[in-house]
């Protein structure tokens, strides 16, 4: 096995560095250096959506994303959508629409579900569904994750509107 | 918290019957929750296995030099050295067949043959692509019906485990593969056949699918010389603790298995799986490992049981079924797990929710050389109502019935005694049945198109009797400043169990069931259960938990007596203790245990007049759109009705009647492991298609009766696995309305129906 390299980027609005050896992938050091375990691996194949983070703005699938491509990057995972006092809109909504089961795959949802709002802030049942289609749910709690979205759609509006 | 005595304006049915959210909710949206996957302990190294590339053959050598020269490999393991720590390296909860790793033998392509232990996964990964083993091939046995006639034997000697009296006399048996024959006779079905108007003879098949959890397989075994802790994706840590206590000869009090959050289970992750291999593993090592597996190693773990199914009936002149003879082969797969229960507790309903007087069942479990089958959401029933219901709509067909009237003349009702004598109660089947049909206008008629599309729809009804007789017990903890705490070991998986248990407290204690803390599952803390699973939890669980708390709340009336506070007075909690202890102090705690009463089947006849403590009853309706010049299907409408008894939380309900039948929607429509001489060739996420957001029915119903369960707690029943048993035969039943093509084994793909459409024109595709 290759030699370990050090990379510094921001992760959740600070600035760390990681020791990463060119086989890593994203999801492996956020597990093992960082302790956050909110994007898992199922799949391998970024088909699942399961291992989505936020990388420079954009979801990218962790489990295809090598560490090391993350030198310098702005870093987003779902750890830092609450606050101590607060959960996010679509975090409510996914409870109040009872939009998981095992939760494994919820973090990925809910990151993709925020980056759709934040691009169509009242999207349509087809767009959510074709935007949702990395997303996959071995519980298949599809009719309430459409639900969770039009719930998350609204409570963002009513929040810009206060 | 508990707040007073006798809380003012508490009302019977404030927490049961709520859609209380789910009280790990916070957890799972912030990404908090661990799972056995992506756990870690201090100081613990990785596993990776060496699997075989043979599905039958003798073991001539293991060559692991290369590998165990790699530096960061710490030892590579065979057989033989788990043998000089665990002398009879043999597990299974119905046979002791399975070895920790491969003995003298492999019986399956997949099958670990030789393991790696080191600092780093990777490391170990590389270290396995160094073995290599050389094998004398045997023939092998894929068929499950060939199974039962082959002279190649999957195992030399069957070694029950002794759990179970029904496969006791199949103790050192040899030259067969055949893991339990279950039988079932009532009546005369030779003579009635005989003597039947019509007569009625078809053959239906299941797949080869599996339960893909989205945590994949892993466990973590922590051996010390004097205990040893598991943190395990386990649906069954009771049976975990049992079985590791049994191969090390230990008692069980020295075994701990903690059960973190699970990334769902369906009945994967039931009896034994990873954790034999971890303890040898970490016995061996002399520290904690962990052994986590990929997608790929999913498929060589345990699937769902193919099954062929030869159905025979005897309709009178009027249209009553007056005999069935069934006979169903369920292919085991190289290790029996749990199928022999599968096939005897599937095999009692294998006749369906028909009232029929002269019933022949036989049921199978046979070994074959594939990965093993065992329990996925439902223990056998789709694949029986796949083929009963496919059966029951072809009859109509023929007799020129309508569907739904053929079933109505036929349906067993309560107060009737069911094919195993016993008499039903609380299986309101007619009841479900009318629900699927009035959603579906099925009176009015309907337009079936014209051109290359054509519309049909289909219904299909199913019974299911929960496993018995088996075991719970539940602990209610009253803390002195009145909070509730559960103790239970049925595993939240997802399915909400959690929530539903809290609710059940909150309801006797008449508190918040939010203010209920449930305890995760640690074998060292939480009392027995059997195992979550076959949907046996809300009933069997809940009712041990409603006797628990019953016997907190008495024992804190008793305590306000003892303390002097007059009858009826509403003293708050904490004065109670403070009262009795003199500070913050003390303890209340209530416990619950709960076993049905339970005749065996006896031998012979398999019938008996108390198999089961509750039926589960389902129906569904689907429409479809068929596309003839590409065999494409669409399902435009799927109805699912099923009886929850009374539900205890109604989102959570729906929730599983809709996800137990989308993932259906799945093995219906798509999903296969293709094998191909015993190997798997899809064994990826790419290859095999699970459901997405597209496969979801544009009109779909989740629908529930609540029809007291007499005997359940609060009148409830399970509903786990209900919802999954009517989706199949039903979209075919469909399939076969709008184009009159019969299709008797999934999955309904394009491919299939195109091919079928094909064959019924007289010119069939050619196979591949």
């Amino acid at each position: 096995m290759t030699a370990a390299r050090t990379i510094t980027f921001t992760l959740n609005g600070a600035p760390v560095t990681a020791d990463v050896k060119p086989h890593h992938n994203l999801v492996e050091m956020l597990q093992t250096q960082f302790g956050l375990i909110g994007a898992r691996e199922t799949c391998g194949q970024g088909l699942c959506g399961c291992c989505t983070v936020i990388v420079n703005g954009r979801a990218v699938s962790g489990c295809l994303y090598l560490a090391v491509f993350i030198d310098g990057a702005d870093v987003v995972t779902i750890e830092s959508l609450d606050t101590r006092d607060h959960l996010s809109p679509v975090q409510e909504a996914f409870i109040e629409a009872s939009a998981f089961q095992c939760g494994y795959c919820t973090p990925g949802f809910i990151l993709m579900v925020t980056q759709l709002l934040d691009e169509n802030p009242d999207p349509t049942d087809d767009q959510i569904k074709h935007y949702l289609t990395g997303n996959l749910c071995r519980c298949a709690t599809y009719p309430e994750v459409l639900d969770a979205v039009k719930l998350a759609a609204r409570k963002r509006k009513a929040a810009a509107a206060a | 918290m508990v707040t007073t005595l006798n809380p003012v304006g508490a009302k019977v049915g404030s927490q049961v019957g709520r859609s209380v959210p789910r009280l790990e909710a916070r957890d799972k949206v912030t990404g908090r929750a661990e799972y056995t996957h992506t756990m870690r302990v201090p100081g613990m190294l990785h596993v990776k296995l060496f699997r075989s590339t043979v599905a039958h053959g003798l073991i001539k050598s293991i060559d692991t030099s290369e590998a165990k020269k790699l530096p960061g490999v710490i030892h590579v393991v065979t057989i033989d050295d788990i043998m000089k720590v665990l002398p009879h390296p043999y597990y299974g909860p119905a046979f002791h067949d399975q070895p920790i790793l491969a003995h003298e033998k492999v019986r399956f392509v997949g099958e670990p043959v030789a393991a790696v232990i080191a600092t780093d996964p990777h490391i170990a990964d590389q270290a396995v692509q160094l073995i290599t083993a050389e094998y004398e091939e045997l023939p092998a046995v894929y068929d499950e019906v060939e199974a039962l006639t082959s002279d190649v034997y999957v195992h030399d000697q069957l070694k029950p485990a002794g759990t179970f009296a029904d496969l006791k006399h199949l103790k050192g048996a040899k030259n067969t593969n055949t893991a339990l024959d279950y039988q079932l006779r009532r009546g005369d079905f030779e003579k009635a056949y005989a003597a039947a108007e019509h007569k009625f003879e078809h053959e239906f098949k299941t797949q080869k699918v599996l339960h893909l959890s989205f945590e994949p397989f892993a466990c973590i075994c922590d051996y010390k010389d004097t205990h040893v802790t598991f943190y395990d994706a386990s649906q069954g840590p009771s049976f975990v603790r049992t079985e590791m206590a049994r191969l090390l000869g230990w008692p069980e009090n020295k075994v701990r298995i903690k059960v973190p959050y699970l990334g769902s289970g369906y009945g994967s992750k039931l009896y034994i799986k990873l954790e034999a291999m971890a303890l040898a593993f970490s016995m061996i090592a002399r520290k904690p490992v962990k052994i986590a597996y990929t997608m790929e190693e999913m498929f060589y773990q345990v699937t769902r049981h193919p099954c062929t199914f030869r159905i025979k009936s005897g309709v009178d002149k009027d249209g009553k079924i007056v005999a069935r003879k069934c006979e169903v082969f369920w292919n085991g797969g190289a290790y029996a797990d749990i199928g022999p229960r599968v096939t005897q507790k599937s095999g009692l309903t294998a006749s369906g929710p028909y009232d029929i007087d002269n019933v022949d069942i036989n049921s199978y479990a046979l070994y074959t050389n594939l990965t093993p089958a065992g329990a996925l959401r439902g223990f056998g029933v789709p694949q029986l109502v796949w083929a009963y219901e496919g059966h029951t709509d072809m009859m109509a067909r023929a007799l020129n019935m309508d569907p739904v009237e053929f079933r109505r003349k036929n349906l067993m009702r309560e107060g009737r005694e069911h094919t195993t004598s016993q008499v039903l109660k609380d299986a309101p089947i007619e009841k479900v049945m009318d629900k699927v049909t009035e959603r579906m206008n099925w009176s009015q008629p309907f337009d079936k198109g014209t051109g290359t599309v054509r519309r049909g729809r289909g219904i299909a009804i199913a019974i299911k009797a929960v496993i018995s007789p088996t075991t719970s017990v539940a602990i209610v903890n009253v803390s002195a400043d009145g909070s509730a705490t559960l103790y239970c070991g049925t595993v939240d998986m997802g399915q909400g169990s959690d929530t539903a248990m809290a609710q059940m407290v909150g309801e006797v204690l008449n508190i918040p069931t939010e203010s209920v803390r449930v305890v995760p599952r640690d074998t060292d803390i939480t009392p027995y259960d059997m195992g979550t699973l076959g949907s046996r939890s809300l009933f069997h669980m809940g009712h041990a938990v409603q006797r628990a708390a019953e016997e907190a709340r008495d024992k804190l009336k008793a305590l306000a007596k003892e303390v002097g506070e007059p009858e009826g007075s509403n003293i708050p909690i904490a004065d109670l203790f403070q009262k009795r202890y003199g500070m913050q102090a003390g303890n209340v705690i209530g416990s619950g245990i709960y076993k049905p009463d339970y005749v065996s089947p006896a031998p012979g006849t398999g019938l008996s007049p108390n198999v089961t403590p509750f039926w589960m009853i389902s129906g569904a309706g689907a429409e479809v759109e068929v596309d003839t010049e590409t065999g494409h299907v669409k399902i435009t409408k799927l109805i699912n009705v099923v009886d929850c008894g009374k539900a205890i939380n109604p989102k959570g309900v729906e929730t599983q009647i809709s996800g137990a039948s989308i993932m259906h929607i799945g093995f219906t429509m798509f999903e296969k492991m293709y094998i191909d001489g015993g190997q798997v060739t899809n064994a990826s996420l790419a290859d095999y298609k699970i459901p997405g957001f597209h496969d979801v029915p544009d009109v779909m119903e989740n629908l529930y009766i609540e029809h007291e369960q007499s005997n359940g707690p609060f009148g409830a029943k399970g509903v786990g696995e209900v919802a999954t048993f009517c989706p199949s035969p039903a979209i075919a039943n469909a399939i076969d309305d709008a184009i009159g093509v019969r299709i008797t084994e999934m999955p309904l793909n394009a491919e299939t129906v195109y091919r079928a459409i094909r064959a019924k024109q007289g010119r069939p595709l050619e196979d591949e």
